[in-house]
């Protein structure tokens, strides 16, 4: 059995927060830029320098790449091995949050109840918190800054077996159509196939940890993605104001379902697609 | 893309129709940010009969609710916001006397009416471009709302603001003629 201090959690999510506002992970950038070297746009190339310029001037001087530093989902797989110690997990990776958020002068966007009061809670908790428990004896920490630019912009549909492959396409691109130049294209677009409406929407979340220049180990998943991103580029919403790169990536994470059931879960995320992870 | 046209504040309808949708623009002089809550309190107190915190006639709204300041810096990062999300509140501003919004996205059709008819410009920043825009900001003063956070009111100064004309004031929709040649599905 290990032992793992909580306030190690508190330390390692404060980091993950303000590295994760800060600095664009490489494969989202290096994305950034071949989507400009094939823009069709003139605008939109316009556009895409100023985007890859934003990226790199947060880089340099350690500010938010986006003012909406998002609500912050902290996804924790926990070796069985672990003993946490010193305190309470989930006020550890809140405490880390909080100070995240207010040490790296990120916003607060979270408010406490979302329907009569709205009152802002300053320090951007609670986190969505996620755990799932794996053998070993090691911690993964996971940290996704989601905006909701983009985050309104997501959803779910409920196929049935029939609607097949050609109908999860057409759920994906109906969701983008919808979208439109709302949600900060250039996006990366998580999708989750399976399981029930809420496992569906987790793996479409968990989709967007994956680098944009990996794709799904199964062949046949691999290439649907490859043709849900083609038909996305041929939308024209390109980098906002039109063009021809208007997603990054498309990743699929799939699950075992219902034998009458093909859920459908699209997570926008916008260009700033921002997370970070450490392994304890 | 064609040159760019500089704008100096005060932004008068003379000014705002003569903008063409796809211009680029750079903005100079003073901005007012305001967002979902600042325009709720806004058309709340309108529809009481009270008098808003500032006159809007001949103003640019920014959609923004920017990141803290870090010591010595005037603002956080500053990007815009999805602008959709104010079209409720929008004729009702517009009939203030508002002559220009900055946001992204698009808006809806009872918005670009009202725009018709007042004279009005939507210009997009580029969204997401938070850190880069931020540099254009040179002072950030709360003016009212200062409870709502990052959601306040605020005057903000602007030097060389880079925007583009999304909507112009005839209702000319660059979401629209700009997509259209990429358009292949």
């Amino acid at each position: 059995m290990r032992e793992i201090q909580v306030s190690t959690i508190t330390e390692a999510v404060k980091k993950l927060c303000m590295d994760a506002a800060y600095y664009l992970p490489n494969d989202v950038y290096e994305s950034l830029k071949a989507g400009r070297e094939t823009e069709e746009s003139p605008v939109g190339a316009v556009v895409l320098d100023q985007i890859i310029k934003n990226a790199e001037i947060a880089k340099d001087e350690d500010r938010p790449i986006c003012q909406d530093t998002g609500m912050t989902i902290v996804f924790l797989e926990v070796g069985q091995d672990v003993h946490f110690v010193g305190g309470d997990l989930k006020e550890a990776i809140n405490a880390g949050v909080a100070a995240g958020y207010i040490d790296g002068y990120l916003r607060k966007s979270v408010v406490a109840e979302p329907l009569f009061n709205r009152k802002n809670t300053q320090n951007n908790t609670p986190a969505i918190i996620y755990t799932e428990i794996v053998p070993g004896d090691k911690i993964k920490i996971d940290v996704e800054l989601k905006g909701f630019g983009s985050e309104n912009k997501s959803g779910v549909k409920m196929l049935v077996p029939a609607d097949g492959v050609q109908g999860v396409k057409d759920a994906v691109l109906e969701i983008v159509k919808k979208a439109g130049p709302n949600p900060c294209p250039p996006m990366v677009v998580g999708v989750g196939i399976g399981g029930t409406m809420d496992q569906a929407a987790l793996l479409s979340k968990k989709a967007l940890l994956r680098s944009t220049t990996e794709r799904n180990p199964m062949p046949e998943y691999a290439q649907l993605e490859a043709e849900i991103c083609e038909n996305i580029n041929k939308t024209g919403i390109g980098p906002q104001l039109g063009g021809s790169t208007t997603a990054l990536a498309v990743s699929i994470e799939w699950g075992p379902t219902h034998i009458a059931g093909l859920p459908v879960a699209v997570t926008i995320c916008c260009h700033a697609a921002r997370h970070a992870e450490v392994v304890l | 893309m064609a040159e760019t046209i500089r704008i100096q504040t005060p932004f008068t309808e003379e000014m705002s129709r003569k903008l063409k949708a796809g211009d680029s623009v750079l903005i100079t002089g003073k901005i007012y940010s305001a967002r979902d809550a600042a325009h709720k309190v806004m058309t709340e107190a309108l529809a009481r009969g009270e008098e808003l915190p500032i006159d809007w006639h001949d103003k640019i709204v920014y959609y923004l609710g920017p990141t803290p300041a870090k010591p010595g810096d005037p603002i956080g990062s500053a990007g815009p916001t999805t602008s959709g999300r104010m079209d409720a509140y929008t004729p009702t501003m517009l009939d203030q006397g508002i002559k220009g919004m900055i946001g992204k996205g698009s808006r809806k059709p009872e918005v670009i009416e009202s725009m018709k008819k007042n004279g009005v410009t939507y210009f997009a920043a580029v969204g997401g471009a938070a850190a880069l825009i931020a540099k254009s900001i040179k002072k950030y003063e709360v003016i009212a709302y200062g409870d709502l956070g990052p959601e306040a009111l605020a005057e903000l100064t602007v030097e060389d603001f880079p925007a583009i004309v999304v909507i112009d004031s005839e209702g000319n929709d660059f979401y629209e003629i700009g997509q259209k040649p990429y358009r292949k599905l």
